[in-house]
């Protein structure tokens, strides 16, 4: 009690950057101290990469570690922008988090931008280990880094839109079940290890227009065929993207 | 308490109050929460919002924070719509509850919000002056319910507001947290801000506040000083055998006196308590062959005026 406070009125907003790095670091530091989240955005896809790479599971041409990084990396996006995102999100609007932001200097487009900053953030160290793993297993990656950022952007985009559509009209715990449940589904059915190749002919197309088979069809024609510019998942993240946005935009409850 | 200051031109170069409500109106449903309530709040000054629970005191104060809109009347915050983005770095808001992500550590939180302001108070220094210093590494969730209080408190100046919202700061903390959270608000009104509180502890209205605003079914039913409130009347009580014939008494006090008996056996004067009137009541029961005890002259409390205003049946 002997600290000497001045509580003088000396009002200002701190600039946007400055605030948004505040945001984006306390959101990044929440999300890699959070054991279920690390489990999801690290452990299990790394776990996915090394068992699939392994053990003879799947059947594809060539070399398996070839085939299973692009989609690894895929699932990786997929469960920080839409997993680990939806449900912290879901439950910073339960505990107030988001109305008590609203009452500060940063706002709702900040802490969006924020949001995906730390999204970025963390996708930069999952991409990193996700590397790291695969080229130990003597992965050969092929064609140009740019198609991979503009993928993992265009994919987090359209996850994030998914995400917080989810977020923002469903209850906390509905959210955390949903979030896990579409994790699954689309893990499974995505071509994430297992080829989209392997279900009937019929569905194939549907499949493909999922943003899951999106990015991980996009990723997997860049880095194991060397592909050039991916134009038909670009295309699919993209609408992905804006229909998921625009009706988060308009769903979207704080409270 | 803050008469001698009262003195002293209040802060707010352009001299709007630091909130203006005029006949606010709020529904929600079929139910209206706030029905014409019309109040205003001075500049650096403390302003205690008190009403029973449902009365309108949360839905008032967060439509005035910006977080819901009014369905009719008129708001002011500083002069300005609640809804003008420059009020976020210059008023303070302490929610009730929450607001803190549950596995944030205290001081991080209060870091962060730091951050948000261009001059803010020192972070470390602040959770010292709330007793918060061996907890600034604790997780939210594990602080307890008063520590948790007195965080979000520190939230709502860190950035050094002109004015502060505190929605009921100190519920259910320990005289101790009580003491440190009324400290805070005394030094703050003493450093020009201007400070809305509610409550529902009458001693913190009657202790903190300069003005003292009561509602009740969504309109004011009372404002003013805590003196002017109580009201310059005395009351003189005393206890003695029940059933004494008061008529006699009232005969011998001066115009305008009443008295009481309520409960059995505990007899209130009230009206002028002048120098003879002891003198006249214990004269009284002397000649009735009973002794007065715990015989007391006393102010009405501002809990009685509340209870008379807004009755005292449950809600």
């Amino acid at each position: 009690m002997t600290t000497t406070l001045d509580f003088t009125p000396r009002p200002g907003a701190a600039p946007l950057s400055r605030m948004v790095l505040a945001q984006a670091g306390a959101e990044m530091r929440a999300m890699l101290r959070n054991g279920e989240q690390l489990l999801l955005t690290l452990i299990i896809p790394v776990l996915l990469l090394v068992g699939f790479s392994r053990a003879p599971l799947i059947n594809v041409s060539g070399s398996r570690v070839d085939f299973v990084t692009p989609g690894v990396l895929a699932l990786a996006v997929m469960s920080t922008a839409f997993t680990g995102q939806a449900i912290a999100t879901g439950f910073e609007r339960r505990y107030g988090v988001l109305k008590r932001l609203g009452a500060t200097p940063l706002s709702r487009p900040g802490l969006l931008l924020a949001k995906t900053v730390a999204v970025l953030g963390v996708e930069v160290i999952q991409v990193a280990v996700i590397c790291v793993v695969a080229l130990a297993m003597g992965w050969s990656p092929h064609g140009d880094p740019l198609w991979i950022a503009l993928l993992i952007v265009l994919g987090t985009a359209a996850f994030s839109g998914l995400g917080l559509l989810i977020a923002g009209t469903l209850r906390a715990e509905a959210t955390l079940a949903a979030a896990n449940l579409v994790y699954l589904v689309l893990l499974g059915l995505g071509g994430v290890v297992f080829p989209v190749a392997r279900f009937p002919e019929g569905v194939r197309p549907i499949l493909e227009l999922l943003p899951i088979t999106a990015l991980t069809n996009g990723m997997r024609s860049v880095l194991a065929s060397g592909g050039g510019f991916p134009a038909g998942p670009v295309l699919v993240l993209v609408a992905w993207a804006v229909v998921t946005l625009a009706v988060a935009s308009r769903t979207f409850r704080w409270e | 308490m803050p008469d001698a200051a009262n003195t002293r031109p209040a802060p707010g170069a352009d001299g709007t109050p630091a909130v203006e409500v005029r006949d606010l109106v709020k529904r929600y449903g079929r139910t209206t929460a706030i029905d014409g309530l019309t109040l205003s709040c001075a500049r650096g000054r403390v302003t205690a919002i008190l009403g029973p629970n449902g009365a309108g005191k949360t839905s008032t104060i967060e439509i005035c924070e910006g977080f819901r809109h009014a369905d009719g009347g008129e708001v002011r915050v500083l002069g300005l719509h609640p809804s003008d983005r420059s009020l976020k770095a210059r008023v303070g808001v302490m929610l009730q509850s929450g607001g803190v992500p549950p596995a944030m550590r205290a001081g991080e939180w209060l870091r962060l919000m730091a951050r948000f302001h261009a001059h803010p108070l020192d972070p470390a220094a602040l959770l010292d002056r709330l007793g918060l210093s061996e907890h600034a590494r604790t997780p939210y969730r594990r602080l307890s319910g008063g520590q948790q209080q007195r965080l979000s408190l520190a939230g709502a100046i860190v950035g050094r507001p002109e004015l502060v919202f505190l929605d009921e700061p100190t519920a259910g903390l320990d005289p101790q947290a009580r003491y440190a959270c009324w400290d805070v608000v005394t030094g703050l009104r003493e450093a020009g801000v201007s400070v809305v509180l509610t409550t529902h502890y009458m001693d913190e209205a009657e202790k903190l506040a300069d003005q003292v605003i009561i509602i009740d079914h969504g309109r004011v039913v009372a404002a003013g000083t805590p003196a002017t409130l109580t009201g310059a009347e005395r009351q003189l009580r005393f206890r003695a055998r029940p059933g004494l014939n008061l008529d006699e008494l009232l005969g011998a006090l001066p115009e305008g006196s009443a008295a009481k008996e309520s409960p059995a056996g505990h007899y209130i004067i009230e009206g002028q308590v002048a120098p003879g009137l002891l003198a006249t009541v214990t004269a009284w029961c002397a000649s009735e062959g009973v002794t007065a005890e715990d015989l007391s002259i006393e102010r009405r409390t501002l809990e009685d005026v509340f209870l008379e205003l807004t009755g005292r049946e449950l809600r």
